[in-house]
C-alpha cells in the first residue's frame, strides 16, 4: 500500500498550483498590453495617442489570433530540419492540444498561449518606433505578417527545447544560449524589427526641430506601473512551475526594476541637472527589459547589477537617435535593443550556479557561455533587422505604411479613426449643440 | 473711459483680484495667454532632449475704468503681482471711445 503511493507521488501529474500560476501569468503579461499602451501613449502628441494605444491592442487582436492559427506551430512544432522552424501544420488552429494529459503537469494550450502573449507584446513594442505616421491598416497586416515570418521562428530558435522525439530549434539545443524570459526573441527582436521600420518608414515632419514632447506623463507612468505589474508574469511566469526558481525570478524582476530607475535617474540628475518622471518610468523598463533574459540565472545582486547597468546604459543609448538621425520616436532601440543586448550579454558575465546550471566568466565559468550569448544576440538582430526592413519595404511599396504628410500634420488620431482624445473646454464640448470653434453637430 | 490691460503671473492672479476688489473695481475679464518677453521661455528635458519652450503661461486682466481712475488701478496691480524676479508682466492703459451695457443699452459712464 505504502508502496502504491510512492509510485504515485513521482508519476508526472496535473500540478494545480502550477497551473494556476500559469493561467495567472498569462493573464499578467495580457495586462502589458494596455500598459504597454498608456505608456507609449503618454509620450505622444495629443493628435496621435488614441492612434498609438490602437496600434497595441490591434497587434494584441491579430497577433493572437494568428498565434492560434499557425504561429505557435511553427514556434513549437516539431523542427523542419536545421533548428530554424517548426512545422506549420502540426498544431493548426490548437489542433491535437485540446485533450487532457493526465501526464502534464500543466494543460499545454495555457503554455502556447502563455506564449502567445509573449508575441502580442513584441509586436506591440515594435509600434512605438513609429509613432504618429504609420497607416493603421498596414499596421495590422504587418503585425500578422511578422508574427509569422520573424517572431515565431525566432521563439522557436530559443524558446523550443529537445524533449523526447521532439526536436527544437538551434539556440536553444546546439547553441545552448542561455534566455530566460526572451532577451532575443522579444526585446533584441523588437528593437531591431523597431529600427527597420523606423528607417524604411522614415522620420517624423518636423524631427529634431519641432518640439515633440510626450503629451501626458501621468499616462506614461501609469503604464510603466501595469507593465512592472505584469512583468511579473512574463519572468516568473516562465518558470513555468510555482517553485523556488520562480520565486528567485520574481525577486530578481522586482530588484532590477528598482536599480533600473536608480541608476536612470542618477543619469539624469548628473547630465541634466534634474531627476524627472520620464526618466523613472523609462529606468523601471530599462531594468526590466535587461532582467528578462537573465532573471533566472542570476543571483539577487547580480540582478541588481544588471538593473543599474542597463539603466545607465539605455540613459545614454536614447540619445542615439539624434546624433545618427534616425527617428525611432519613442526610443524601442535605445530601450528595447540595447536593454536585450544588455541583459542576454551580461549572463554570460552574470550566470551563477547558485541558481541554475551555468556559471558567468565573473563566477569562474570562462568565456564560453558568453560566446554563446554573443552568437545568439548577434543571429537574433542581423535576422530581425533584415526581414522586418524587407517586410516593410514590400509593405510600403504596395499598399502604403506611411500616411500622406497632410494627414500627419493634422493628427492620424483624426484622420485615421474620425477621433479626438481630448476635448478640454467645456464651453465647446458639452452634450448640447452649440456654434463656434470647435462646433458639432449630432448626425442622425 | 480707459482699459487697463495687464499680463501677470498665473500664480499672482488671486492676489491681483483681491487687490482690485479693496479700491472697489467691480468687474474685469480674464484670460489665459501665453507670450514671451525678453527673458524667452524655459528649458525642459525629455529623455535627455532639451526643449526649449518659447511661449510662456500667463494671465491677461482687463479693466474698463472711469479716466480718473487709471492711476490707482495700474498702482495696485503692480503692487499686488510684483515679485521682484523675472517675467512678472506688464500693465498698459489704453485709451476707449465708448461703451455699451448690453442688457440696458446704457452707455459709457453708466455702463462701466
Amino acid at each position: 500500500m505504502l508502496h502504491s503511493f510512492a509510485a504515485l507521488a513521482v508519476t508526472p501529474q496535473l500540478d494545480t498550483g502550477t497551473t494556476a500560476w500559469l493561467l495567472i501569468s498569462a493573464a499578467l503579461v495580457l495586462l502589458m498590453a494596455p500598459g504597454l499602451a498608456f505608456f507609449y501613449g503618454g509620450m505622444v502628441r495629443s493628435t496621435s495617442v488614441l492612434n498609438m494605444m490602437m496600434m497595441v491592442f490591434g497587434a494584441l487582436a491579430v497577433v493572437t489570433v494568428v498565434w492560434v492559427l499557425v504561429g505557435y506551430s511553427i514556434a513549437f512544432g516539431d523542427d523542419l530540419g536545421l533548428g530554424l522552424v517548426g512545422d506549420p501544420t502540426q498544431y493548426l488552429g490548437f489542433a491535437g492540444m485540446l485533450a487532457d494529459d493526465p501526464a502534464a503537469a500543466y494543460p499545454v494550450t495555457i503554455f502556447a498561449i502563455f506564449q502567445g502573449l509573449f508575441a502580442v507584446i513584441t509586436v506591440a513594442l515594435i509600434a512605438g518606433a513609429i509613432a504618429d505616421r504609420t497607416k493603421f491598416g498596414t499596421w495590422l497586416l504587418f503585425a500578422g505578417l511578422w508574427t509569422v515570418l520573424v517572431y515565431a521562428p525566432v521563439a522557436h530558435w530559443i524558446f523550443d527545447f529537445s524533449a523526447g522525439d521532439h526536436v527544437g530549434g538551434w539556440m536553444a539545443n546546439s547553441l545552448m544560449a542561455k534566455d530566460f524570459a526572451g532577451g532575443t526573441a522579444v526585446e533584441i527582436n523588437s528593437g531591431a524589427a523597431g529600427l527597420a521600420v523606423a528607417l524604411v518608414l522614415g522620420k517624423r515632419i518636423g524631427f529634431g526641430r519641432d518640439p515633440m514632447r510626450p503629451h501626458n506623463l501621468t499616462l506614461t507612468m501609469i503604464g510603466a506601473g501595469l507593465l512592472w505589474f505584469g512583468w511579473f508574469g512574463f519572468n516568473a511566469g516562465s518558470a513555468l512551475a510555482a517553485n523556488n526558481l520562480a520565486a528567485i525570478v520574481f525577486v530578481n524582476t522586482l530588484l532590477a526594476g528598482c536599480t533600473g530607475l536608480l541608476a536612470w535617474l542618477l543619469v539624469e540628475k548628473l547630465r541634466d541637472g534634474h531627476a524627472t518622471s520620464f526618466g523613472a518610468a523609462s529606468g523601471v523598463v530599462a531594468g526590466l527589459v535587461a532582467i528578462t533574459p537573465a532573471c533566472g540565472f542570476v543571483t539577487p545582486i547580480g540582478a541588481m547589477l544588471v538593473g543599474i547597468t542597463a539603466g545607465a546604459i539605455c540613459s545614454l543609448a536614447i540619445g542615439l537617435k539624434y546624433k545618427l538621425g534616425y527617428d525611432d520616436s519613442l526610443d524601442v532601440v535605445g530601450v528595447h535593443l540595447v536593454g536585450g543586448l544588455v541583459g542576454t550579454i551580461i549572463i554570460g558575465l552574470l550566470a551563477s550556479k547558485a541558481v541554475t546550471d551555468v556559471d558567468g566568466l565573473f563566477y569562474g565559468g570562462g568565456v564560453d557561455q558568453l560566446g554563446r550569448q554573443l552568437v545568439a544576440a548577434g543571429a537574433t538582430f542581423a535576422f530581425s533587422f533584415i526581414a522586418t526592413a524587407l517586410l516593410a519595404i514590400a509593405l510600403e511599396k504596395t499598399i502604403g505604411f506611411r500616411v500622406h504628410e497632410d494627414d500627419e500634420a493634422s493628427g492620424v488620431d483624426l484622420v485615421l479613426h474620425a477621433e479626438t482624445a481630448y476635448d478640454l473646454h467645456a464651453s465647446t464640448g458639452g452634450a448640447r449643440p452649440h456654434v463656434g470653434h470647435g462646433s458639432g453637430t449630432l448626425l442622425p | 473711459m480707459k482699459l487697463v490691460t495687464a499680463v501677470i503671473k498665473p500664480h499672482k492672479w488671486e492676489d491681483v483680484r483681491a487687490a482690485l476688489e479693496t479700491i472697489g473695481i467691480t468687474g474685469m475679464t480674464v484670460s489665459e495667454v501665453s507670450g514671451y518677453g525678453r527673458q524667452k521661455g524655459h528649458t525642459e528635458v525629455y529623455r535627455g532632449a532639451e526643449y526649449d519652450i518659447t511661449l510662456v503661461p500667463k494671465i491677461r486682466v482687463e479693466v474698463l475704468l472711469d479716466e480718473g481712475d487709471a492711476e490707482s488701478v495700474i498702482e495696485t496691480i503692480v503692487n499686488a503681482a510684483q515679485t521682484g524676479k523675472i517675467g512678472d508682466g506688464k500693465v498698459w492703459v489704453s485709451p476707449v471711445e465708448s461703451v455699451v451695457r448690453v442688457r440696458t443699452g446704457d452707455r459709457d459712464q453708466a455702463a462701466i
